[in-house]
């Protein structure tokens, strides 16, 4: 019975996680791979870390409607109603794709892994929960302050207004020398021509 | 369900993300193949800590590692998005060929 769960969890995985990018709309994307990822913690629990793929359940399904709202900012080909090539370098991915799978496979078949199961009825949510708490806290806690850390960056990055007005308003090369003179050309946004992003926008 | 499944289904899985990550043009697509190749470490710290782990807790905060860093890299990797768009009008990995600006 479990074997053919995870046959069916394994399978809905990959072939969904192939899809996201077989796919022509970037937002029916996102849902296949949050679909990916719903089955990856289906075989968590099924693997008897309940609480992990609960909580992956939970955090990606959040995670993948945020994700959903960034592709219709950035969708290049919306509802497949505008036909174009969305990839580059195909074979080279391709190959690249294919030789990690196959040196992962080469490794799971050949390497031999010591056979130490997790007894089933052993209460391994409660044994997470000690160990996060107690012996592995640096760990849970050096996480989250890395969130927090990563909270604060975003905000930096995708903040339209700086310290001195405008994002890049405080973007100004530093000179060669000291006491030089600042140049222009070095600036991040060029300065002349008023909207320096007409034109070189859009996909072509 | 043995190891060595539960491994070739993770490998498949960031197989899969390499090739997407290798292949698509627009950086949202990218970070979605990236997001593949770390849910498949997912699966596979999972597996180890079922099948070869002693089903010590440890392997589990391994998964739970994985999974802030897959936080970290979405958040950080949407405000670059954002950040090189506001920048250059550029969602397309061609569009930032040089490194100025």
């Amino acid at each position: 019975m479990i074997d053919v769960a995870f046959v069916v969890f394994a399978v809905a995985a990959v072939v969904s996680g192939y899809r996201v990018f077989a796919t022509d709309s970037m937002v029916r994307a996102s849902f296949l791979l949050l679909a990916s990822f719903l089955n990856v913690g289906a075989i968590l629990v099924l693997l008897l870390a309940e609480y992990l793929g609960i909580a992956l359940l939970f955090m990606m399904t959040v995670e993948m409607v945020v994700m959903a709202l960034f592709m219709v900012m950035f969708m290049m080909n919306p509802a497949g109603l505008n036909p174009m090539v969305m990839v580059h370098q195909p074979r080279l991915a391709a190959a690249a794709g294919v030789a990690a799978t196959v040196g992962i496979g080469v490794v799971a078949v050949v390497a031999e892994f010591p056979d130490a199961p997790v007894e089933t009825g052993r209460d391994t949510i409660a044994e997470l929960g000690a160990e996060l708490l107690g012996p592995s806290m640096l760990v849970f806690e050096s996480a989250g302050v890395t969130l927090l850390a990563t909270m604060v960056c975003a905000v930096i990055l995708s903040s339209a207004r700086g310290r001195y007005g405008d994002g890049y308003e405080g973007s100004l090369a530093p000179p060669l020398e000291p006491g030089g003179d600042h140049r222009p050309e070095d600036d991040l946004v060029d300065a002349e021509g008023g909207d320096e992003h007409a034109g070189q926008g859009g996909h072509g | 369900m043995t190891l060595v499944t539960v491994l070739l289904v993770a490998g498949a899985l960031v197989g899969i993300g390499v090739w997407g990550a290798l292949a698509q043009q627009s950086f949202v697509m990218l970070m979605m193949g990236i997001e593949l190749m770390v849910n498949g470490a997912i699966l596979a710290a999972a597996g180890f800590w079922a099948h070869a782990g002693d089903g010590g807790p440890k392997g589990q905060v391994l998964v739970i590692v994985a999974m802030a860093v897959m936080a970290v890299e979405m958040a950080i990797g949407f405000a670059l998005v954002a950040a090189v768009y506001r920048a250059r009008q550029a969602d397309l990995t061609e569009d930032i060929g040089s490194l100025k600006g």
